[in-house]
Formats: C-alpha cells, sequence, structure tokens
C-alpha cells in the first residue's frame, strides 16, 4: 500500500470526515501541512488575520450547519490565540476539531522556539486534546477526535500534530468506526423515567416548557413543538435556545432569565412543573437558586450526567439525547393525553396572557430623536425575516435586544456566545456561517466595542467574498457595563465610554468593503434595503441613542419574580440633572 | 463527608492531570490521591480521598465519569471496603533513644528499614488512625522526615458502579 506523509493522512482523513471548508493561518512548524492543502482542490482553506477568529468562523460554520467546524494553526503564539475561541466553544458545547502545529517530537519540552505546552494549555477548555507522536496513530487519531466532537455533549477537541509527524510517512488507513472503552454517551431515556414525567406532566396545571441549546444541538424542533403543542404547555427559550422554537408561536413565551421576558420569567417561578430539555440551569437563568421555582417539580432531560442536580434539585432525570427521549415522551402522551388540552390549561394560558399584556417587551422611538437600539433591530427584523437570515451577535446590550426582538423561527440560525460571552465573537461567527451557506442571507448584530476585537477580518470576508452584514449598533459605550454602573455604581462610567472609535464607514472601504451610516429614524429602512442590495461585506454603523438600557434585567443573584422594568427613579434624577445629555461626541453630530 | 473514590483509568500520559485539573479547576478538595498500573498494564488504577456534601459528591462521581481516558468510577462509600496507608517515618535516634525506637515500632507492627548512627527510618501500614497514632508516638523522639504514600482502598466484596454511561448506542439522526 501506498505510503502517504502525515501531512497527506491529515488531508485525506479529512476529506473522509466531509471536510469542506477549514479556517486556518499558518506558521513554521505546519507549513507542509499548508503545502498539501494548496495542492488540492476538495477542500477550501480560508485563510484569517487572527487564529481567534478562526476559531470563532469554524464556530459559526458549525452552529449554522450542526457538522464540526475545522481550524488549523501553528505552534506557540498560533495556539495561544486560539484559546478564546476554543473556551468559548466549549462553554457552548459547539463540535469544533482544531489541529494546532507542535515543534518536532524530539525538541517538546526544550523551550524551543514557538513552543507552548499546547495539550496543557487546551486541556481546561477542550472536551478531549490529543498530542500525535507517531504518525502511524495520526488517522486514528483524526477519526476520534471528530467522533468525540460531535457526538454526546459536543465540544471542541484539540490534534497537536509535531512538524516531524507531518513529514513522515506511513500507510493510510481510515477507521470505519471508533470504539473508546472510557467515552459512550446515553441517548435513549430511561423507559421508567420518561414514564414518570410524563404523568407528572398530566397533572401538572401550571407547567413550562424550558429548552436550552441541546435542543438546537440535538435537531429536536419538531419533537419540542410537537409536545408543546399536544400538551398546550408554554414554551421558555434560553439564550441558547433561540429559533429552536419559533419566536412568534402563539406557545412562546420568548427567552427567560436575567433579560427574558417578563411573561417567560413569571411563569417559570410560579410554575408547578418545569420541563428542562437540553438546558443547563446556567445562574443567569435560575437568578438566587435558593428561590428558583419554588412550588416546581423538575423534570430535566441532558445527554450530560453532570449537568444534571449541578445547580437544581431535580425531580425526574432524564440522562438522554433531546429527540430520543422526547420521541419516547410523545409517544407516551399521545396515548394519554385526552380531553381538551387547551380547555384544560386555560387558567394557566389565562394567568400568562395576563402578565403578557401587563409587561410586554416595550421600548419608545421618538421619529425626531437619536435611533433606539430596539428599533433599529426591530426593523432589521421585519425587512429580513422573509429571507430566513442567519443572525450572529456579539456581546453585550445589543446582544440582548436582539435576542429580544430577532424572532428567529429555525433551528440553527442563531450564533451567539452565551457561556463564555466573548466580545468580538459575532462579526467571524457570521463569517463562518456565510462560508458554509454561500448564498443565504448572514447579519451580524454587533456592538461598537464587540466589535473592535476582530474587525481585522474585513480583509478575509473581502477577499473570500463572505457577503456578510454587519449593523454596528454604535452607543459609543461599553454600553452593558455602562449600564451596570448606572444601576449599580451610581453612575461612575469607570472605563465604559469609547470616545476614540475608529470611522467604521471608511475602515470597511479601506478594506474594500462597504461602508453605510444610518443617522435618523427616517433613513433606518432604506439604509437596511440599501445594505441588502450590496453584494459585498457592509459595515453598518448606526449611532444609536447612548443611555438606553436593557429591561427587563434581574439583578444578579435576584430572583426571577422581581424583575427591573425601566429605569428606577433615582437613575431618572440623576440622568434628569446632567439632562441625560449624550457625551461629548464626534460621531453623532456629523 | 469523607468519601473514597476508585478510579480505573487510561494509563497514558496526560490522564493523570486531566483527574487533577478536575479536581483543582471545580474546586473540589483531594485529601490524598495515589495511582498506579494495574496488572493490565494499559489501565491505571487511582483512589483518591476527597469530601464534600452528598451533592458535591454527586457532582465528582459525573466529573470523572465524564472525562474519557476514566473507564470506571467507584465510591467506595456506598459499600465495605478496606483501606490502607503506607509511611516512611525517619525518626532522631540517639543511644539513649535507640530501645525507646524500636519499641514503638514493634508495638505497631512497623518494620526498621534503614538505620545510622542517629536515626532509624520506619515503615508502618494501617488505617489513618494508626498512622497518626505512630506518629504521635515518635514526635518526643523527634521526627526528621515523614514521607506518605496517601490512601488505597478496595472494596470487600463486587460493588455497584455509579457509571452513569451504559453500552454505546448509535447516535440516532
Ligand atoms: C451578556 C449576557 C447576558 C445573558 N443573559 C441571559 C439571559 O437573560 N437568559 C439566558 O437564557 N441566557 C443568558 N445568557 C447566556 C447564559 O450565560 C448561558 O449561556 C445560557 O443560559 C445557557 O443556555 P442553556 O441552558 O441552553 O445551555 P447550553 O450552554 O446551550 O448547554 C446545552 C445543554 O444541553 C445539553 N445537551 C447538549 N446536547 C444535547 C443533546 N443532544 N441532548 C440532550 N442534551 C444535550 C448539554 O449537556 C448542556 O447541558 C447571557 C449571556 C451573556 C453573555
Ligand atoms: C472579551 C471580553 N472582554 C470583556 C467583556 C466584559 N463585557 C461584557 S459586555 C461589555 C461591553 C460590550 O460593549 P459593546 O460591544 O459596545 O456592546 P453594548 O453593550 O454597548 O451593546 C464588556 C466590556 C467581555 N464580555 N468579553
Ligand atoms: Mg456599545
Amino acid at each position: 500500500m501506498a505510503q502517504l506523509t502525515g501531512a497527506e493522512i491529515f488531508v485525506e482523513a479529512l476529506k473522509r470526515e466531509g471536510v469542506k471548508t477549514i479556517f486556518a493561518l499558518p506558521g513554521g512548524v505546519v507549513l507542509k501541512i499548508f503545502d498539501v492543502l494548496h495542492q488540492q482542490k476538495d477542500i477550501e482553506v480560508i485563510l484569517t488575520r487572527h487564529e481567534q477568529a478562526a476559531g470563532h468562523m469554524a464556530e459559526g460554520y458549525a452552529k449554522a450547519t450542526g457538522k464540526p467546524g475545522v481550524a488549523l494553526i501553528t505552534s506557540g503564539p498560533g495556539m495561544t490565540n486560539v484559546v478564546t475561541a476554543l473556551a468559548d466553544a466549549y462553554m457552548d458545547s459547539v463540535p469544533m476539531v482544531c489541529f494546532s502545529g507542535q515543534v518536532p517530537t524530539a525538541l517538546i519540552g526544550n523551550d524551543a522556539f514557538q513552543e507552548a505546552d499546547n495539550i496543557g494549555l487546551s486541556r481546561p477548555c477542550t472536551k478531549y486534546n490529543f498530542l500525535v507522536k507517531d504518525v502511524n496513530d495520526l488517522a486514528q487519531t483524526i477519526k476520534e477526535a471528530f467522533y468525540i466532537a460531535s457526538t454526546g455533549r459536543p465540544g471542541p477537541v484539540l490534534v497537536d500534530i509535531p512538524k516531524d509527524i507531518s513529514m513522515e510517512k506511513a500507510e493510510f488507513k481510515y477507521p470505519d468506526s471508533v470504539s473508546i472503552r472510557g467515552y459512550n454517551p446515553t441517548y435513549e431515556g430511561s423507559k421508567w423515567k420518561i414514564k414518570q414525567a410524563a404523568d407528572a406532566i398530566m397533572k401538572a396545571r401550571r407547567p413550562v416548557i424550558y429548552i436550552g441549546g441541546g435542543v438546537q444541538l440535538s435537531g429536536a424542533s419538531a419533537e419540542v413543538r410537537e409536545l408543546a403543542e399536544m400538551t398546550q404547555i408554554p414554551v421558555n427559550q434560553t439564550l441558547m435556545a433561540l429559533g429552536a422554537f419559533p419566536g412568534q408561536h402563539p406557545l412562546s413565551l420568548g427567552m427567560l432569565g436575567m433579560h427574558g421576558t417578563y411573561v417567560a420569567n413569571m411563569a417559570i417561578h410560579y410554575s408547578d412543573l418545569v420541563v428542562a430539555i437540553g438546558a443547563r440551569f446556567d445562574d443567569r437563568v435560575t437568578g438566587k437558586v435558593s428561590e428558583f421555582c419554588p412550588s416546581a417539580k423538575i423534570i430535566h432531560i441532558d445527554i450530560d450526567p453532570t449537568s444534571i442536580r449541578k445547580n437544581i434539585h431535580v425531580d425526574v432525570p432524564i440522562v438522554g439525547d433531546c429527540k430520543c427521549v422526547l420521541q419516547e415522551l410523545n409517544n407516551v402522551l399521545r396515548a394519554t393525553v385526552n380531553g381538551d388540552q387547551k380547555e384544560l390549561r386555560k387558567p394557566w394560558w389565562d394567568q400568562l396572557t395576563e402578565w403578557k399584556t401587563a409587561h410586554p417587551l416595550s421600548y419608545r422611538q421618538e421619529p425626531d430623536q437619536l435611533i433606539k437600539p430596539q428599533y433599529l433591530i426591530d426593523r432589521i427584523y421585519q425587512l429580513t425575516k422573509d429571507r430566513d437570515p442567519v443572525v450572529s451577535t456579539d456581546v453585550g446590550q445589543h446582544q440582548m435586544w436582539a435576542a429580544q426582538y430577532f424572532h428567529l423561527t429555525k433551528p440553527n440560525t442563531w450564533l451567539t456566545s452565551g457561556g463564555l460571552g466573548t466580545m468580538g465573537f459575532g462579526f467571524p461567527a457570521a463569517l463562518g456561517a456565510q462560508a458554509a451557506y454561500r448564498d443565504r442571507l448572514v447579519l451580524c448584530i454587533a456592538g461598537d466595542g464587540s466589535v473592535q476585537m476582530n474587525t481585522q477580518e474585513l480583509a478575509t470576508a473581502v477577499i473570500e467574498k463572505l457577503p456578510v452584514k454587519v449593523f454596528i449598533i454604535n452607543n459609543r459605550f461599553h454600553g452593558m457595563v455602562r449600564q451596570w454602573q448606572d444601576l449599580f455604581y451610581e453612575g461612575r462610567y469607570a472605563c465604559s465610554y469609547l470616545d476614540q472609535s475608529p470611522d467604521f464607514v471608511k475602515l470597511a472601504e479601506a478594506y474594500g468593503a462597504a461602508g453605510l451610516r444610518v443617522q435618523k429614524v427616517s433613513e433606518v429602512d432604506d439604509g437596511i434595503r440599501e445594505a441588502m442590495a450590496i453584494d459585498k461585506p457592509v459595515f453598518i454603523d448606526v449611532p444609536v441613542y447612548q443611555f438606553e438600557n436593557c429591561y427587563p434585567m434581574i439583578p444578579a443573584g435576584g430572583c426571577n419574580h422581581e424583575m427591573i422594568l425601566e429605569d428606577p427613579p433615582e437613575l431618572q434624577k440623576r440622568q434628569g440633572a446632567t439632562g441625560k445629555a449624550e457625551s461629548k461626541d464626534t460621531i453623532l453630530t456629523a | 463527608m469523607e468519601h473514597i473514590i476508585s478510579v480505573t483509568l487510561e494509563n497514558k500520559s496526560g490522564a493523570l492531570s486531566r483527574v487533577a485539573g478536575l479536581f483543582s479547576g471545580r474546586g473540589f478538595n483531594i485529601e490524598s490521591l495515589s495511582v498506579a498500573p494495574t496488572l493490565d498494564p494499559s489501565v491505571s488504577m487511582m483512589t483518591v480521598v476527597t469530601n464534600g456534601d452528598e451533592r458535591i459528591i454527586e457532582q465528582i462521581l459525573k466529573q470523572l465519569n465524564k472525562i474519557i481516558d476514566v473507564i470506571k468510577v467507584v465510591d467506595l462509600n456506598e459499600s465495605d471496603a478496606v483501606s490502607r496507608e503506607s509511611a516512611l517515618i525517619k525518626v532522631h535516634a540517639r543511644s539513649e533513644d535507640r530501645a525507646e525506637a524500636l519499641r514503638i515500632a514493634d508495638i505497631f507492627r512497623a518494620n526498621v528499614i534503614d538505620s545510622s548512627p542517629t536515626s532509624y527510618t520506619i515503615e508502618v501500614t494501617g488505617d489513618v488512625q494508626k498512622i497518626h497514632a505512630i506518629i504521635q508516638l515518635l514526635q518526643p523522639l523527634g521526627i526528621k522526615e515523614i514521607v506518605r504514600t496517601g490512601r488505597i482502598a478496595i472494596a470487600r466484596e463486587p460493588v455497584r458502579t455509579v457509571a452513569t454511561q451504559s453500552r454505546p448506542l448509535a447516535k440516532a439522526n
């Protein structure tokens, strides 16, 4: 059988895994691999301008397609740069395989040029990692890496390849299947527990379904919908579950948690049964743990046993895949449900409707005043929803408003950094999704602070012809930080004012992308339409009202039914005193 | 409450640091940890002594199970188990103290495994109380150095594994 070099084995293995696109940045120890990649056509190599962005692109690709994203980077600084993306993918359970170059085997541990302990650096932020010490193990290792990344609770896997391994030769044999004795994720849930869950659902009078990112990862949207419609139980979504249940569905209460809707938080707080599906009771959702859902029984379906009873006591734990478990649960329920569920749930829905109408999400947009961020996002949503866009966000207030006002209807259309909350995620993640779906509309709702953490990728966007539309919600602030300072630090704006941002229009143009600026309420719709019509990457800079705060808000460690719904009186007074004036601001007066 | 957990894991580089990293990264307590290969050279056996309330112990067991290099996890508190620890104690033994040192060693059925004109090195094995007791008695003579193995433990009869991972199943999609 023909002998291949490690680099050739790498490329062949990726082809066998069906990899179409990788995000990469070269360096000395991976040159052999790049050389082989350069001489083939099956795998597209997208050169990024920073390894962190390569990692986020791989994440965006993975979140949009459900398949593992792939990044290839060099040793030392290449590795340290990608750590943020690995940590992000680990927190949000994103399937991803990252290949890092390493110094030659004989030099490992010698403080060789550009050596870093890639295994040590990535251990706490990957699902698993491998150092390949023998070229004969390379194919098997790559097979295992993809298997681990994409099965069970997905996550990032790192494969560290020393330079000599990429040059040495071995026979290429790609394994058909993998078996790892310490790794056997459970997909089917216990029938007995599922029966218990069905009983609890039938008995409950004020039940809620609480879905999380696991529903996206498992592809269980249809099953969740069937469950909800069959039983007429309302559905709350975490930030990570947006799109996995249609945001405008009559049974949807929207997002719950710190910046969730009033009705979603009231519903879970006063419920008597919580059906948690692929969600991990994050502290942004539970608030004060000791007072979370005081009168509810909790059913928890999760593929990762560690997610169950980590923060919250669970009455009916079901370890398994959302899709498998829900199929079984729906079967059981279908045979049991009788009578008109709408009628049965009427008292609960009357209460929910009352909460819904008491405090719907709201904002005030005066036609002749500065653009409100919520209005802008609302308009982007209204004008693009028919095109079924993929939407990414950065991290901050704009992220929360996007979560509140962009009602996605399909899974795998929402790319956001939830667990790590990584500023700078949005733009590269959008590029990764666009690389996967060249013909789809891909939007990024960015913050003026966050976007500056990865603007160098404008070069990648232009050269690779990835026409993402980046709306910069420009409040000249680290707005989320400013909001906390206004609410909890008496309005002392320590390092939250961003008074020297670049002219984003010129910045985009400097890279050969398009730049637009929308300043008036009356220009918003036309601005959005104009951006959509441009067949290039576009930065749309939108100066917005600076002091808008994101509500509802449950203060950290607060209780879910105790939401702040508007600027508290002392804040209104304080801002009234300074005239709530815009800061000295050059961009705005233009 | 103190728990002794027995962990079967792959005998390969990195496996130990995954376990150690789990404990430090999540703020779990390690009282002692000992590890060595088994009859099957591809597998190591580790004994971890830790403590925490029921919820923490449940997390520790699940998190250990989640490590891919970990093959099996058993909470030995769930069953009848025996545990032992060894210590090597180098104690001052000037001429007037030598007899006393030997007498103490004898009481604890400990062995003197090395001696010099001014010291004895005593090897002792037993449960934690026994180790503590001999240390206490030797202390007046002056302990120069002490090295302990950490506890190792074994179940008295076959026990239920806490493995939440069952047999492999193909992913349906
Ligand atoms: C500024 C900011 C504000 C935020 N505010 C909020 C907020 O108001 N509300 C909110 O909800 N979040 C908020 N977040 C996000 C929050 O930090 C968490 O990331 C989020 O709540 C976690 O979502 P999740 O529970 O869906 O879990 P994920 O992180 O999506 O985890 C998925 C869970 O599903 C399981 N799983 C994976 N695959 C499967 C499968 N196939 N079958 C079954 N289970 C599976 C996993 O084991 C895991 O337990 C905010 C983040 C930021 C940055
Ligand atoms: C890499 C990183 N550093 C710091 C933070 C802390 N942080 C959270 S939100 C935020 C401000 C974000 O500002 P911007 O992108 O302008 O969004 P806005 O809140 O103004 O909409 C900061 C600094 C973070 N989440 N990520
Ligand atoms: Mg901002």
